[in-house]
């Protein structure tokens, strides 16, 4: 018995009125708990009740905690006939079982009814009393903490990232069982709420004890799903990334991190805080500080040789510097052999993390996707999902071998969706193959520190672009070049990730959302015929996508994609296929060439003409859209003199003259010779059609940004607006038009017109950046397009961002001769820096002593696979986009040093971006945001997962406005209880909201609608920053806060 | 391709002012459009008709879906379910009881009944205001006059309380209220040139000092009848103003006060003479409606009698206004001077 949950019902307010003859309503409450209910005594006459309640005791398992929600129903009294029920209020009380996040949940919620909407609100004081259970065969997972994020949340410190954790539950799905004939609409939606609030509970209790085994405290990135899989039932499945995070406090935090992390871990399993004395609240500590590591148990304990490719890469090995490097040679073949045997020992290599502390992310492949078509079936022992587990478990080991092709040991980035038809469903995983520091691979120990000082001289903004694999074995042909930023390593010619971008990236100019959009007709067929016709149309409909992705980054001059996702629906005679990805323009990497146009039949005089009127149309909007996003990579980086950003230039020199003493400069300035173009071949209409469709892509009108990542690449001065918004829209195809090409249309026209509409309606924001744009696109019914997008919208200070460059530079060239302190966000300086200043000079000899200490034996790595076999098995559609990426023509930039943009976050912008003004900060505002952050806040506390799961119906469709009177009306609802909920607990704002479902079902003819809700995020605590200002301006450590803060945003 | 289904929705409620209007205007989706195109905003924004259209139907969706919270304001505020910065929400309800001069002139002192509410059709063709704005207006009318119609205490005070509007429009609605309360007749010929806000002074005056509010005798005993403080007038106050009569019968006494007021103002008034041949007519005129407010009927006629009696002899004699109020002030003020009279005031007339 080791939790008492204490309830008090305090007051109603605005209720309806259920009695007609008085106009008032007679209200009590039923409180129930597991099989326990209570009753408040009835208001009589009220539409504001005031109960008072006395407490309501429930004396229940932590088990029962986790899964169960506290169900409060509000009912009006009725002496002769049956009481009416008002509405409803499910309280997730899981915040309240972890000691750091909400201790009391109290406020007014809104009572909700699945026919009716919200009628009224109750004001409801929820406690709860939990007893310490060290129990070690226990079934509850209370205290481990879950997070949408996917990222280390703002306030803690990841001392070890476990890695992979998914579980999934079945049961039948109410709506589809036999006693549904017989019963009401409400009773039957709210006995489906009750199970999907249910079965999320006992699925995040599971992940909870899969965590506490790998004995992490924490979940990142955790995303749940529900699958509703009609008469063969319902699916709640998650992922996440396990962690075992610190509360950041005070840099004082620091030391007590690098004592052995999971051997207190072990000491106090349930303890959230081992170091309560060390961490008092206040200002975070700087990012620099943090660890990352890999917990023993479940890691790759593998050798890290001190040899590492990126170190012995860096300018400082150039220099002589002399602290790494040893063995620079052929250590890719090592590195292979390494993750060859430590993908053997870990299942999945999977982390659902989009964004990473600084040096974690050492190589990025690609983009690595699997799909799969599965026929439901009944699943018959819901206790056993074996099917649905093992159909995952396929698609996660395809991945794996995807990722093993491109040489990377990890997948980051990692998330699965499904698309549901009838009894068809198609299963999607993707993520982003990648080799991760090695370094972090064993236990967070005092060397894991020094690492990550060390860490900090990789070269900034390329690293990652560099291949993983073996260039004289590449897995699929890709045409590589000397990275245009250290010219020591190979890059590819474009880079798609399904990451954000890594806050050390130096790219040029802004980014901009790029979208993908396909329709492919399909027959209507059943079961096994119609699963083989979608098997059979998959592969194409990846290439089109991939194909417009590739031209699209073309078109905009552009040559990396982040955060890509690539949405497949499934409808009864369609499937849709929308890719959305943030595209920049990496410094890293070669600029890309143009696109040519060849038409098939150049006899032809006025086809020719056709087609070179094109070409100059095609050429004309790379330009212009290179104007637009300031995509205007240096030629010659030395004669770049008044630059504003003279720090880096400084570095620049540095790289350059040692590269002018190397071969790769003849290298590359050979590989200039080629300049084989993208060459789009006009061989029929459809080809005619898809460059038209290239060109109708309007850019968004001027002082509007978008992108779907985090943040927006070259924009970093936001100021403190920001505006969620979610914005539905349902098209009817007519039936007769219904060909490829004019589904392609249709659909393009929808999202383009979509998209216009929100610039318009945001136009009072402007100069403003849409962020995080989430578009989803199914199929309700036959002739139905749905799309969904969430995003929000902030705005930045156009004005600001001159005089922060400016700054940012003056600061910058301070620190360069006088501070040696910001190793982090400048960590190139320390080659100019003399070794000594480091904080742990003895680093090399102690590392590997270590490391050989807790490597593999020698023999195990020897045995290990070689790594080229895998290329043959390298998923089809990676191989088509690097064939294309193949055609693409070098760049012409001649120098391999780029003037490093400002970083995004750097301090002078974050000064000056530190003084917003806070119009709106009135008391009981709750901000919604899909992003990690809030801009010109900081977070203080997460107070908890918030999952939350609707439905509404209406048999008076017309009534209540039709179809958008209908969702706008339940949209709006599903926001305010979900700010309620974050109220409630303390919190004044949900960040990385995420609308993960809207199902949206319509029946005009008998005046009926149902929609199916399913919303997520965390529940924060934010403080403006112009109010910690004083706060931080008191630190000794003043220096550093920018530079934390600056991480904060962007990690 | 037919749009199905087209919806936005903010975390914060985004409120348009310009679609607002319209909507508060009573313009259909489709005029509003049009109007919108019209303004150029086209032009400004680069956006399309489509675009336009589907923007106005969220806008007017919204303010459907805000329409029940305004019609009790403080709901608006506690409300859960739209997030709207505080400045917007005083906006919204501002701007939705706001109402049209020529509309209020129609209805101020009608009684606002259902067949009041049937004749909007032809209030709406006179004025060329939308029929919908005005059943808005004419709503909100009933709405305040039903609230506060049974409660105590000052009538601006509880109108602010329950509908959280700014002080000039409180102002404007106790006026509103005040006159459909007593029905005073404001639509006749005569009073034509009377615009609402001259009403609203007097309705103001007359709240001040002839209520029982005003009158400073607030009922001891809780249970008497008299609630309506602000909106009644004194029974007893009027049935004062009888004895006011004194003042024409008593020949004396006419002389007297005439001679009063002729002394005072001598020299002072550029329609002295006419002042001093009227006297006698312009003092009967006041003190015979004073006189008659007992009878309900004749205090409906209040405003139309003033002028007849008042104020039409004025101006064909060309008084300036200046002297107008002079002569009243003095009018008043002499009687004091000429025995036991008590203060009574005649409400002033522009």
């Amino acid at each position: 018995m080791p939790g008492k949950l204490k309830v008090k019902i305090v007051a109603g307010r605005h209720l309806p009125v259920m009695d007609r003859a008085s106009d008032l309503t007679d209200a009590f409450v039923e409180v129930k708990f597991g099989n326990t209910t209570f009753k408040t005594d009835v208001c009589l006459k009220s539409l504001n009740p005031q109960w008072n309640s006395e407490w309501f005791k429930f004396e229940v398992d932590d088990e029962d905690l986790q899964d169960e929600p506290l169900q409060i129903t509000v009912l009006d009294h009725d002496t002769y006939s049956a009481n009416d029920a008002i509405g409803k209020v499910y309280i997730d009380i899981d915040p309240l079982l972890y000691s750091e996040a909400a201790t009391v949940i109290s406020g007014w919620f809104p009572i909700y009814d699945t026919i009716h909407g919200i009628r009224g609100e109750i004001n409801v004081v929820v406690k709860v009393d939990l007893f310490n259970d060290l129990n070690r065969f226990r079934q509850s997972s209370c205290g481990v903490k879950f997070f949408c994020t996917t990222s280390i949340p703002k306030c803690y410190r990841a001392v070890i990232i476990h890695g992979f954790v998914e579980e999934l539950v079945v049961n039948e799905d109410p709506e589809y069982q036999w006693i549904d004939r017989i019963r009401t609409p409400r009773a039957s939606n709210e006995a489906r709420q009750r199970l999907i609030s249910l079965m999320s509970g006992e699925l995040q209790r599971k992940i909870g004890l899969k965590v506490l085994e790998m004995r992490g405290n924490a979940v990142v990135g955790y995303l749940q799903c529900f699958d509703l899989e009609g008469e063969s039932g319902l699916v709640v499945r998650a992922i996440g990334t396990a962690c075992t995070l610190d509360k950041l406090s005070s840099p004082a935090a620091f030391l007590p991190a690098c004592n052995s992390p999971s051997k207190e871990m072990k000491e106090i399993p349930f303890n959230e805080d081992p170091n309560p004395n060390t961490h008092s609240s206040g200002p975070s500590t700087p990012l620099k500080n943090q660890t990352y590591s890999f917990s023993p148990s479940k890691s790759y304990s593998r050798q890290s040789s001190s040899s590492d490719t990126d170190l012995s890469l860096t300018p400082k090995t150039g220099m002589g510097s002399g602290s790494a490097g040893k063995e620079g040679g052929p250590f890719k073949a090592l590195l292979r052999q390494q993750t060859q045997s430590a993908l053997e020992q870990r299942e999945f290599p999977f982390f659902t993390l989009t964004a990473f502390p600084p040096g974690f992310l050492v190589h990025v492949g690609g983009v690595v996707s699997a799909r799969s078509v599965k026929l439901l079936d009944r699943i018959h022992n819901p206790d056993e999902p074996e099917t649905r587990d093992a159909w995952w478990a396929e698609i996660r080991q395809e991945i794996k071998s995807h990722a093993k092709a491109l040489g990377c040991h990890a997948v980051v980035g990692y998330s699965e969706s499904t698309s549901i038809c009838e009894e068809v469903c198609i299963l999607s995983a993707s993520g982003t193959a990648a080799v991760l520091n090695p370094r972090f691979l064993q236990d967070g120990t005092v060397e894991g520190c020094l690492e990550q000082r060390l860490e900090e001289n990789l070269p900034a903004g390329c690293g990652f672009c560099h291949i993983p694999y073996d260039e004289l074995n590449m897995p699929f042909p890709a045409h590589l070049t000397h990275c245009y930023n250290c010219r020591k390593q190979k890059v590819p010619d474009v880079l798609f990730t399904t990451i954000d971008l890594p806050v050390d990236a130096t790219v040029i100019g802004k980014g901009c959302l790029i979208q993908a959009r396909l329709c492919r007709l399909k027959k209507k067929a059943q079961a096994e015929a119609n699963a083989t016709a979608i098997s059979n149309l998959l592969p194409f409909m990846e290439y089109e996508v991939h194909t417009q992705l590739m031209n699209k980054l073309k078109l905009k001059g552009m040559n990396a994609l982040f955060g890509l996702r690539i949405q497949i629906s499934v409808g009864e005679n369609m499937l849709m296929g929308l890719a959305s990805a943030t595209g920049v323009y990496l410094a890293a990497l070669p600029t890309p060439g143009g696109i040519q146009i060849a038409g098939k039949t150049p006899n032809d005089g006025s086809y020719e003409q056709h087609i070179s009127h094109m070409q100059k149309k095609i050429n004309d909007t790379i330009a212009k859209n290179k104007e637009l996003y300031e995509i205007n990579p240096p030629e010659m980086s030395e004669e770049i003199i008044g630059s504003p950003i003279p720090e880096p230039r400084q570095r620049s020199r540095l790289l350059r003259s040692q590269s002018e003493s190397s071969d790769e400069v003849a290298e590359l300035d050979l590989s200039h010779g080629k300049k084989d173009a993208f060459v789009l071949e006009i061989d029929d209409t459809d080809a005619m059609e898809d460059v038209h469709s290239l060109l109708t892509d309007v850019p968004p009108p001027s002082g509007f940004y978008s992108c779907n990542t985090e943040i927006m690449p070259g924009i970093n001065n936001w100021t403190s607006e920001i505006q969620m918004f979610t914005s539905v829209r349902v098209i009817r195809l007519s039936s007769l038009n219904l060909t490829n090409q004019a589904l392609n249309k249709n659909f393009n026209d929808l999202c383009e017109n979509l998209l216009k509409s929100l610039y318009f309606k945001l136009r009072s924001m402007i100069p403003c950046c849409l962020c995080h744009v989430n578009f989803t696109v199914s199929l309700p019914e036959d002739e139905l397009i749905q799309v969904t997008v969430t995003a929000v919208a902030i705005t930045f200070d156009k004005n600001q961002a001159l005089q922060t460059a400016k700054t940012h530079a003056e600061k910058s060239l301070q620190r360069a001769s006088t501070d040696n302190e910001e190793l982090l966000q400048f960590p190139l300086e320390l080659c100019s820096d003399s070794l000594p200043s480091h904080p742990f000079p003895p680093t090399k000899e102690h590392l590997e002593s270590a490391s050989s200490n807790s490597g593999i034996p020698a023999a195990q790595r020897a045995t290990s696979v070689d790594y080229s076999s895998f290329a043959d098995r390298c998923s089809s559609w990676i191989e088509l986009i690097k064939l294309k990426a193949q055609t693409i023509r070098r760049g012409s930039i001649k120098t391999t040093v780029t003037v490093e943009k400002a970083s995004p976050v750097g301090e002078g912008n974050f000064r000056n971006r530190s003084s917003p003004p806070c119009a709106n900060s009135t008391v009981g505002v709750v901000k919604m945001t899909p992003l990690s952050f809030i801009p010109g806040a900081k977070i203080t506390k997460y107070l908890g997962i918030i999952n939350m799961f609707f439905i509404r119906e209406t048999t008076s469709l017309r009534e209540e406005g039709g179809v958008s009177g209908f969702l706008h009306a339940f949209i709006a609802e599903v926001f305010a209880m979900v700010r309620a909920h974050v109220a409630a607990l303390g919190g004044n704002a949900v960040v990385s909201y995420i609308m993960k479902q809207c199902v949206f079902m319509e029946n005009p003819n008998k005046n009926q609608a149902q929609c199916l809700i399913n919303v997520s995020g965390d529940a924060v605590v934010f403080v403006r920053e112009s109010e910690l200002e004083v706060a931080s301006t008191q630190q000794p450590t003043a220096n550093c806060q920018p530079a934390c803060a600056g991480g904060e945003v962007t990690t | 391709m037919t749009s199905e289904l087209d919806i936005f929705v903010g975390n914060t409620t985004l409120i348009d002012e310009d679609v607002y209007r319209l909507w508060l205007d009573g313009y259909s989706v489709s005029d509003a459009v049009a109007l919108r195109v019209r303004s150029g905003i086209l032009e400004q924004t680069g956006a399309t008709a489509a675009v336009l259209q589907s923007d106005t139907m969220d806008h007017y969706r919204t303010f459907h879906m805000l329409e029940r919270l305004l019609h009790a304001p403080p709901k608006l505020l506690h409300q859960l379910i739209f997030q709207i910065p505080p400045s917007r929400q005083a906006l919204l309800i501002e701007r939705y009881y706001a109402f049209d001069e020529a509309f209020v002139r129609e209805v101020l002192g009608k009684k606002l009944s259902k067949g009041t509410k049937k004749d909007l059709d032809d209030i709406s063709t006179k004025t060329g205001i939308t029929l919908k704005s005005c059943r808005r207006q004419f709503d909100n009318f009933k709405r305040v006059f039903k609230v506060v119609e049974e409660m105590r205490g000052s009538l601006v005070d509880n109108i602010q309380q329950h509908f959280l509007l700014s002080d000039r429009l409180a102002r404007d609605y106790a006026a509103i209220v005040f006159f459909a309360n007593n029905r005073f007749e404001t639509g006749k010929k005569k009073l034509q040139y009377l615009s609402f806000g001259d009403f609203a002074f007097c309705a103001e005056l007359m709240i001040q000092n002839w209520t029982l509010g005003a009158v400073g005798e607030a009922p001891t005993d809780p249970d008497s009848q008299v609630d309506d403080m602000d909106m009644d007038l004194d029974k007893e106050f009027l049935q004062d103003l009888k004895e006011l009569k004194v003042l024409v019968a008593d020949k004396d006494l006419l002389d007297l006060h005439k001679s009063l007021v002729c002394t005072a103002l001598r020299g002072k008034l550029g329609v002295f003479s006419e002042m001093e041949a009227n006297f006698k007519n312009l003092s009967r005129g006041l003190v015979n409606v004073a006189a008659k407010l007992t009878h309900t009927k004749d205090v409906r006629d209040l405003f139309v009698d003033l002028v007849e009696k008042f104020i039409e002899p004025c101006r064909s004699d060309h008084w300036p206004l200046n002297d107008v109020r002079l002569f009243l002030n003095q009018y008043s003020a002499s009687v004091h001077s000429l025995d036991g009279f008590r203060f009574a005031c005649s409400g002033c007339v522009t």
